[in-house]
């Protein structure tokens, strides 16, 4: 599996709220509600980062689950994600856009 | 010299909802009189506009009202395309232009987007949902088709004031929010009462089998809200106001669930 690099895409509205990721995309007004662990993936997405060392630095520990596995899970998460255009996801790494996804708090 | 050209008469009816004066002007006698019509108890008697359309009519054609609407701006200018119409409306300028046939669906289509787009400004917003006023509050009541809108609203007592069985209009006004009446109507094919009251609570409809209210965490509350609003524009700042919007209104308006069968003693639990 090679690496992959994932960043947030600014052009969307997101918030968390009781736990809950609750994301708007800028370019259809699709909304997105994120579980825990994708709430994670996605808040940890910061371009520098590759989803592998996320998935064992933030995953595995916090979810107790199986490196191998959450890191595929993770990877189709990602690609998922990257097709509904809220999550950019690179072989290399991504530069920051702006900063508009920073509303995820 | 005998003229060659006749002035064409400009004909024009101020269409106002939510307080917001919408000026459509036309040359055909018969799609006037089919807009004093539709937009019966919504038509404004004032001069001033805050948006200004000329109507082009074209020949009816095979464009399809169900195809996903378009809105996008570019230079500060908004389009608007559907199968059924196109319009184009440039905010500063107060003006723009709508290109349908002679049917109320295209305009009535224009006018809700134009709507979201100055309440998306204004920290207000279209809801899918009926709303009534009772004891001078206003009422609303949330869910996606066949969630019971138009049950709810055809349940209402005689003291409740219908506002819409189908979209809803909200704005904020200082730090109140507020319910407005509105002409878009849903299978009830009723048109709201042209009035207004502070919005007191939002239901979110699900069918039970007793008639309850029962409490709604904060992010169900705004999941559902969000998932009911009515937006249609591609723009990444206007996105960002409405979905900030959501937020600060289910701060602000209490949300519950409402669970009924269809009895008119549902509205015993509400007002």
């Amino acid at each position: 599996m090679s690496k992959l690099y994932i960043a947030r895409s600014p052009k969307l509205a997101a918030r968390v709220l009781d736990g809950e990721m609750m994301i708007m995309s800028g370019q259809d007004s699709t909304l997105f509600t994120l579980n825990k662990t994708a709430t994670v993936i996605w808040q940890a997405a910061d371009g520098k980062t590759t989803l592998e060392e996320i998935v064992e630095r933030r995953i595995v520990p916090e979810f107790e689950i199986d490196a191998d596995a959450a890191l595929q899970d993770a990877e189709t998460l990602a690609r998922e994600l990257a097709s509904h255009g809220i999550l950019q996801v690179s072989e290399e790494p991504i530069a920051p856009a702006n900063p508009a996804a920073g509303d995820a708090q | 010299m005998p003229e060659l050209a006749t002035e064409i008469e400009q004909l024009s009816l101020v269409i106002e909802i939510g307080g917001m004066p919408v000026r459509v002007n036309t040359s055909d006698p018969g799609f006037l009189a089919m807009l004093q019509n539709r937009y019966a108890g919504f038509i404004g008697a004032s001069d001033h506009a805050e948006v200004e359309f000329d109507i082009d009519l074209t020949r009816p054609k095979a464009g399809d009202p169900n195809a996903d609407v378009r809105v996008t701006q570019q230079s500060g200018r908004w389009s608007l395309e559907r199968g059924d119409f196109r319009a184009q409306w440039e905010p500063a300028a107060h003006r723009g232009w709508i290109r349908q046939s002679a049917n109320p669906y295209s305009i009535d289509a224009v006018l809700r987007i134009v709507h979201t787009l100055v309440l998306a400004r204004q920290g207000g917003f279209l809801l899918h949902s009926a709303s009534a006023i009772r004891n001078g509050k206003a009422f609303l009541f949330a869910g996606v088709s066949e969630a019971g809108k138009t049950t709810i609203s055809r349940l209402a007592p005689p003291d409740a004031t219908l506002l819409t069985d189908e979209i809803s209009y909200v704005r904020k006004l200082e730090d109140d929010y507020l319910a407005f009446g509105t002409p878009f109507t849903g299978e009830l094919a009723k048109v709201g009462e042209n009035v207004s009251a502070p919005i007191a609570a939002l239901y979110l409809l699900a069918k039970g089998s007793e008639n309850r209210i029962e409490p709604v965490a904060p992010a169900e509350a705004a999941r559902s809200l969000l998932a009911n609003l009515l937006f249609f524009a591609e723009d990444q700042e206007l996105v960002q106001q409405v979905f900030h919007h959501a937020f600060e209104f289910v701060k602000r308006v209490p949300v519950s669930r409402l669970a009924f069968v269809p009895d008119a003693r549902v509205w015993e639990l509400i007002g």
